[in-house]
């Protein structure tokens, strides 16, 4: 047993938020992405688009079934090799492409969970008016789905935001690579992941907050 | 807006069970008609095939110059005859994302490209007309079942259809609001809006209905006007459905 080396503690702090900015930009950047292709992928799903249907089943099959880990290294160091012009693409653009594709599978089914969740009868009363399915979907259905939908891809933003620490075994120095390189010349392992742990509390907690409010926020504009 | 309407040899399947069954029907311009008959014989169906909510597998519409042909109704065709009829559900279905003046400007800016201040001036006529002048900015879930069915009226009316279409519009709603949405209907049909209506109000149908249509079975038994139907029915299964309702 040795004493915890909180003098080391507190001067890892600064070097570890300075890399709070890079895991923030890889977490929103996959987020905001993630949550177009799943809206899409959810509504094809939703419409059942013939043909388009069964591969972004087949998408989601395999985006789901496979470990992150796993698809950020098919990415990274895989398609490169079947793909020339992939060799360029550096490990922060592979992680983003990695969260991006693997978090859309999961929302996508949880959009389309959310999506029919709304009554029947909304869309009948919307085609009823002579609505397309586009404005349909887009004035009606879609800003009734997001409010069940919400809590869930919070959730999940949560998630991504730990999950891009996986970035670090793509050689990105993001938070856990900083920790990870600050370890390997202290040998003082205890007190740098345990400040990168709290980090990442910290971050989600603030989160959690922001969820719980919008919650009450939303909850109250589609009080049926 | 009025035209004549036809519809013929209207068939609609689901599954091995035959719900209409070859219907015929004919409406002059601001005619009334009211369809009446056992719960499961499917009025409600031949409305909703009638605005495609359910697609007929057989049969053809006809308004005015517009002709839908089951067989080969495109996604255009289909749009072009909902646009041409206002239908008005058993559950109001009013958009819950949406205020009671939304709910009626909806049709008119996203689906005819009105402007939003033309709608809007529009809209306020039609709360004005159904007695709602001062609850435009109320959610549904803010309304009583009597006034999201008269919203549910009015959006309907916004369309200017050739043919409003209501399907038991009185059925889910608790006794005390059914008075207001029968005058609210009785109005209308009083300007003569061309319109097909199913209910189980009796007293109703014979009072606003220039025309009873008697269904069983997926298919129209008889027809005629009210005095005839409810004075005179030819047919036994007419007579013995109004014994058990009368």
């Amino acid at each position: 047993m040795r004493a915890l080396d909180t003098a080391y503690m507190w001067d890892l702090v600064p070097v570890i938020a300075g890399y709070v900015p890079l895991t923030m930009f890889m977490a929103v950047v996959s987020m905001v992405a993630a949550l177009v292709l799943a809206a899409i992928l959810a509504i094809i799903r939703v419409l059942r688009i013939p043909v388009i249907d069964r591969i972004v089943a087949v998408f989601i099959s395999f985006f789901r079934g496979t470990p992150l880990l796993v698809q950020l290294f098919l990415f990274y160091y895989g398609l490169p090799q079947l793909l020339s012009f992939m060799t360029a693409i550096d490990g922060i653009t592979a992680a983003i492409f990695g969260l991006t594709l693997h978090f859309a599978a999961y929302m996508a089914e949880s959009i389309r969970g959310a999506i029919l969740g709304v009554d029947r009868s909304q869309w009948e009363a919307a085609q009823s008016i002579g609505m397309t399915q586009g404005q349909l979907l887009r004035r009606i259905i879609l800003p009734q789905a997001s409010p069940i939908a919400a809590p869930t891809l919070m959730n999940y933003f949560i998630d991504m935001i730990k999950s891009t620490s996986l970035a670090f075994t793509l050689g990105v120095t993001e938070m856990m690579g900083a920790t990870q390189k600050e370890a390997a010349g202290s040998f003082l392992y205890l007190e740098a992941f345990l400040v990168v742990a709290l980090f990442y509390w910290v971050i989600v907690e603030v989160l959690s907050v922001g969820q719980r409010w919008m919650e009450r926020h939303l909850g109250k504009a589609v009080a049926r | 807006m009025s035209c004549n309407i036809s519809i013929s040899g209207l068939t609609k399947r689901f599954g091995t069970n035959t719900v209409l069954n070859d219907i015929s029907l004919s409406l002059t311009p601001g005619e009334r008609v009211a369809i009446i008959g056992p719960s499961g014989t499917g009025k409600s169906t031949l409305l909703r095939c009638l605005n495609y909510l359910d697609r007929p597998d057989k049969g053809l519409i006809t308004l005015g110059d517009l002709s839908v042909d089951a067989e080969r109704a495109s996604r255009a065709d289909i749009l072009a005859l909902r646009r041409r009829t206002g239908f008005v559900f058993q559950n109001y279905a009013l958009f819950a994302n949406k205020t009671a003046r939304q709910n009626i400007m909806e049709g008119l800016t996203v689906v005819r490209d009105w402007s939003k201040d033309k709608a809007r001036a529009r809209a306020d006529e039609i709360l004005a007309r159904i007695g709602l002048a001062d609850r435009g900015d109320s959610y549904p879930s803010a309304l009583s079942g009597g006034q999201q069915q008269r919203v549910g009226i009015g959006r309907a009316m916004a369309l200017d259809a050739d043919l409003m279409l209501l399907d038991e519009p009185t059925s889910a709603l608790d006794p005390e609001w059914v008075g207001e949405v029968l005058d609210l209907i009785r109005r209308i049909a009083d300007g003569r809006q061309t319109m097909l209506i199913v209910t189980h109000e009796m007293q109703f149908a014979r009072e606003i209905a220039d025309r009873i249509v008697f269904m069983d079975g997926g298919r129209i038994v008889e027809q005629g006007p009210p005095e005839q139907i409810f004075g005179n029915a030819q047919d036994e299964r007419t007579r013995a459905f109004l014994r058990r309702v009368g």
